[in-house]
């Protein structure tokens, strides 16, 4: 395993810090986005299309506030940290029975 | 739904002769179990070595055991329903107990015959292929298994007790709701089905852990072997679609226990949404059937053949592309649902897509045999069958994937021989060429070739007499799940035959056992390890394989690292020296898994009859194994290196 | 697992040079949290089926009332910020195991599953508040479909809370062995995994279901 030639050693991933600064960055972060989008969805701030649009694209920013903050999603102790493509193909994955389940189910109505 | 002959006694189910025939054999055979275990004092060893085993080649054994039973079982409700329908007006079978053996055969087939099949030779092959001691996680592999065996016990009491569920293998809502099918018969396919995919998903992370982090040091990704490969593809495809069943047989559930509204036709439920997520699951199912039976045909030419396998490269990434179209194609088991031609042209040409990766395939398998120096032995002609029949069940495939004239097609006996076509002719022949190939390797001999024949050509003439004249049927305008037909329509000729072919099937089906039975007494014994010449690492070890398997894993630095050495005459750097030896680190057996099988058996039960004091009992017991496990603190050991040694050298390897 | 010791080569694959956390250190630790992360992947598209039918049925509302007569706002905003900050201890006492302070990560992690505990006793009072007012499940689709979407969610949350404390029992008898830091690591995972889930409940659920 570990002298797997055809994937991109990534080693040295790990860091360690004196005091949480990532955690803390990472807080501030989610409190930071979740206040915005309250604000922005109930003082209506815009036409109810746009504001579904920001405030999914701000929910779509936590995910990696938590996976970079908190998750530590590239680490890995040998070889290529293959849960970072997991979690990628994962989320292409959710997308698309989300977004197909809808337009399926409202007959094609939900894009046209 | 029609009246009812089958009546209750209890929970047991009375009125029919063949339910009091399976009774009987039911009783009849845990008796026979019972008394011999215990004339023989077989209790303990069943207990040690194999109930509470973790070792991958035991618990695919066991796998593969389970498989046959099922393919009898759910082969023997093929053969009731083949005879009701032999002839017009037939009432051997009533309508409500043929619509129970639809829909257990089916459900069976899929579920409890072709994924356990799939699972034995994953546990079987793969770890062996990469160089790897066990899977990466042996705990989880076990209850996987209890999982599945427990979960076949649930739907196969369902016959005796209770009822059967009656509304087909993808059981559609509103149908399957409670309003229009009461009684725990349902209860008992959400159950069993979604104890058995929590089961799966435990194998699919299983494998994919174990190939991507414990491949032998030097064996990259692109030097692996192709089944391994196809193992990949199936456990991403696990890990993606199976969650879908898990939540859609969920809400169902919910629907029928507590009288929820996701699936009915009031307080503004939508039985499309049943479907839709069903078939989220459903079409990426089949793909998970389909490739590991790919992976088995590479493996298989390529050894047969005596070549390296053409277009490696390509070979993987079309398992890969297969693997993410299949995905994007649910839909068009619904296309008569009416979505707009936006909808079902989008899935119609994701559908034929799928089409240009398998071609690749196909022809990459022809181009290898090209050539080649072919030995016919039974893994290879069971691969040869596979090929033209797959193929003509992918070309009616693509006939139904065209979205207006699937109108036609929909629901009738055409779907119904293009699925038997691709399932039997692709996964179930891929399946017994594998058992073929890899026999030797678990049990220590060869299956004996004469009976094997036997089974081959009555299978496959069988097969060809069952299932195309369906196709006609299907245009002739023969509907599916139909218990009987009138005369007069001109489909008596072809139902008959059809009929025909399937006892044809049947009896290969008896040579197959029989070729079992017969070659545990007479086949022959492997001593080399390597019966086929064979190219991938498990060749390189003795039959059996030791239960650490490899005593020093082995440095890769080729594609059939196996293959090229012997060619080169240096087979004994696979062979371990005793200066190598470590003590190696094996996890130990545990009785655990069995019961975590048993507990979420306690809440199947519990939800089947709703009787929740059960299902929390169940559950009760499912927390208390997780925490116990929990606490475990060293649920591993040490083999040391005398015994290895030792092993070895009983093996004549040292 | 098998391959524990000869995998590594006959040595613990990381010594010296590089820093290492010690859930990393053995192979079959280091295993766990990369298969935990494939379980969390099809966690996520379990989540991804139930939003899809939440968001199907999310108007089919029948006899019942619609998202926008139901939801408190200040409610929800509660159970969000209680939510976040927990994820954010969480990640603390990932912090302190990482230095190899038992009693910090014992309290951290305490913390955190006191923070759930508060969530979770949250969403029981509005269940109930909701059931109190003739709002179940067996009310309409929409119901039945948040009902199941956050439940299954809060069930996720019960099942951490309970995890964290057999794994504070855990720490105090043994200490942060290498066992013992991997399953610290893998926990917290399992909590932010449940954060992210909440923002897309809030964002998809509660603040669509509350903007017109």
């Amino acid at each position: 395993m570990s002298n797997d030639h055809d994937t991109p050693q990534i080693t040295k991933t790990f860091h360690q810090e004196k005091f949480p600064w990532q955690g803390i960055f990472g807080y501030i972060l989610s409190l930071v986005l979740t206040a915005f989008s309250l604000w922005f969805g109930l003082a209506h701030a815009a036409q109810y299309g746009v504001i579904l649009y920001v405030i999914m694209g701000l929910a779509i920013m936590q995910i990696f506030v938590q996976m970079f903050m908190f998750m530590h999603v590239t680490e890995t102790d040998e070889g290529f940290p293959w849960q970072s493509l997991g979690l990628v193909s994962g989320l292409v994955f959710v997308a698309a029975i989300v977004i197909m389940s809808i337009w399926i189910m409202t007959f094609g109505a939900g894009v046209s | 739904m029609p009246p009812s002959h089958l009546s209750h006694w209890g929970l047991l189910i009375t009125g029919d002769p063949l339910i009091y025939g399976a009774d009987a054999s039911i009783a009849l055979a845990s008796i026979a179990i019972v008394y011999v275990l215990t004339k023989y004092k077989k209790w303990k060893w069943l207990w040690d070595e194999w109930l509470t085993t973790v070792d991958h080649k035991k618990i695919g054994i066991m796998y593969l055991i389970a498989a046959i039973l099922m393919l009898f079982r759910a082969g023997t409700d093929a053969e009731l329903m083949r005879t009701q329908l032999a002839l017009p007006n037939l009432h051997f079978l009533g309508p409500e107990h043929y619509d129970q053996i639809f829909t257990t055969h089916g459900t069976v087939m899929l579920l409890f015959m072709a994924m356990p099949f799939i699972f034995a030779l994953m546990n079987i092959a793969v770890p062996l292929q990469i160089g790897a001691r066990d899977v990466a996680f042996p705990y989880l592999n076990a209850i996987s298994f209890w999982l599945f065996f427990f979960a076949a016990m649930l739907i196969n009491i369902s016959f005796v007790i209770g009822g059967s569920p009656d509304a087909g293998w993808t059981s559609y809502a509103p149908l399957a709701g409670s309003t229009f099918d009461p009684g725990p018969g349902e209860n008992f396919y959400l159950m069993s089905l979604e104890i058995t995919g929590i089961g799966s998903i435990g194998t699919g992370i299983n494998f994919l852990a174990t190939i991507l982090k414990m491949r032998a040091p030097g064996m990259s990704l692109m030097k692996m072997p192709l089944f391994s490969w196809s193992i990949v593809a199936t456990s991403i495809l696990i890990l993606y679609a199976f969650p879908a069943l898990t939540v859609v047989l969920a809400l169902l559930l919910i629907d029928r226990v507590a009288g929820a509204h996701f699936f009915t036709i009031t307080a503004g439920g939508n039985p499309m949404m049943y479907i839709n997520m069903f078939w989220i699951w459903g079409h990426p199912e089949v793909y998970i059937l389909i490739l590991p039976a790919f992976g088995v045909f590479s493996e298989i030419v390529s050894t047969f053949s005596r070549k390296t396998i053409f277009g490696y490269k390509s070979m993987v990434f079309s398992l890969l592309l297969i693997s993410l179209i299949s995905y994007f194609v649910w839909a068009h088991h619904f296309f008569t649902m009416g979505a707009d031609a936006s909808v079902n042209s989008f899935f119609a040409i994701a559908s034929m897509l799928v089409g240009i990766p398998t071609g690749v395939k196909i022809f990459n398998w022809l181009f290898t045999m090209f050539r080649g120096r072919i030995r016919m032995k039974m893994p290879m002609l069971w691969t040869i069958a596979f090929i033209p029949c797959f193929t003509m069940g992918g070309m009616t495939g693509v006939m139904l994937a065209a979205a207006p004239a699937d109108y036609q097609y929909h629901n009738s006996y055409f779907l119904i021989a293009h699925f038997h076509q691709v399932l039997i002719g692709g996964t179930l022949f891929g399946m017994l060429a594998a058992m073929y190939y890899w026999w030797p390797k678990v049990f220590g001999f060869l299956l004996d070739e004469r009976w094997a024949k036997w089974a081959f050509w009555m299978f496959n003439i069988g097969f060809y007499v069952c299932f195309e004249p369906q196709y006609v049927l299907g245009l002739m305008g023969m509907q599916r799940r139909m218990y009987t037909y009138p005369s007069g329509l001109g489909w008596t000729d072809l139902n008959f035959i059809s009929t025909i072919g399937a006892f044809i099937m049947g009896l290969g089906f008896i040579f197959l056992v029989w070729d079992i039975i017969y070659s545990i007494r007479h086949g022959e014994r492997d001593l080399t390890g390597d019966p086929w010449d064979g190219r991938t690492l498990e060749w390189s070890l003795p039959s059996p394989a030791p239960h650490y398997n490899f005593a020093v894993i082995p440095h890769v630095t080729q594609l059939d690292q196996w293959w090229e050495l012997k060619q080169q005459g240096r087979q004994d750097e696979l062979r371990p020296k005793a200066s190598d030896i470590r003590p190696i680190h094996m996890p130990k057996n545990s009785g655990k898994p069995f019961l975590f099988g048993l507990a979420f058996f306690v809440v199947g039960v519990g939800f089947v009859f709703e009787w929740y004091a059960v299902a929390v009992i169940g559950f009760l017991g499912v927390g208390a194994l997780l925490l116990a496990r929990s606490f475990e603190a060293h649920p591993d050991y040490h083999i040391p290196v005398d015994e290895v040694v030792h092993t070895e050298t009983a093996l004549g390897r040292l | 697992m098998a391959t524990v010791i000869e995998h590594a080569h006959g040595h613990p694959a990381h010594e010296g040079e590089h820093y290492v956390p010690l859930e990393y250190k053995e192979k079959d630790d280091s295993l766990k949290v990369f298969g935990f992360w494939l379980f969390l992947t099809q966690d996520m598209v379990l989540f991804a089926c139930l939003f899809a039918t939440f968001v199907v049925l999310r108007t089919h509302t029948g006899n019942g009332p619609d998202s926008e007569s139901l939801f408190d706002v200040k409610g929800f905003i509660e159970e969000t910020f209680i939510l976040l900050t927990s994820s954010f201890t969480g990640g603390i006492s990932t912090f302190y195991m990482r230095k190899k302070r038992a009693i910090g990560t014992v309290v951290w992690l305490l913390i955190t599953a006191a923070l759930g505990a508060a969530f979770v006793s949250l969403e029981i009072t509005e269940f109930l508040h909701y059931i109190s007012i003739g709002a179940t499940m067996q009310t309409s689709a929409f119901l039945s479909a948040f009902f199941t979407l956050v439940g299954t969610h809060g069930a996720h949350v019960s099942v951490g809370i309970i995890w964290m404390l057999s794994i504070v029992i855990q720490i105090l008898r043994r200490g942060i062995t290498p066992a013992l830091s991997r399953k610290v690591f893998i926990v917290n995972l399992y909590w932010h995994f449940l954060d992210v889930v909440w923002v897309f409940i809030f964002t998809v659920v509660y603040m669509m279901g509350v903007i017109h």
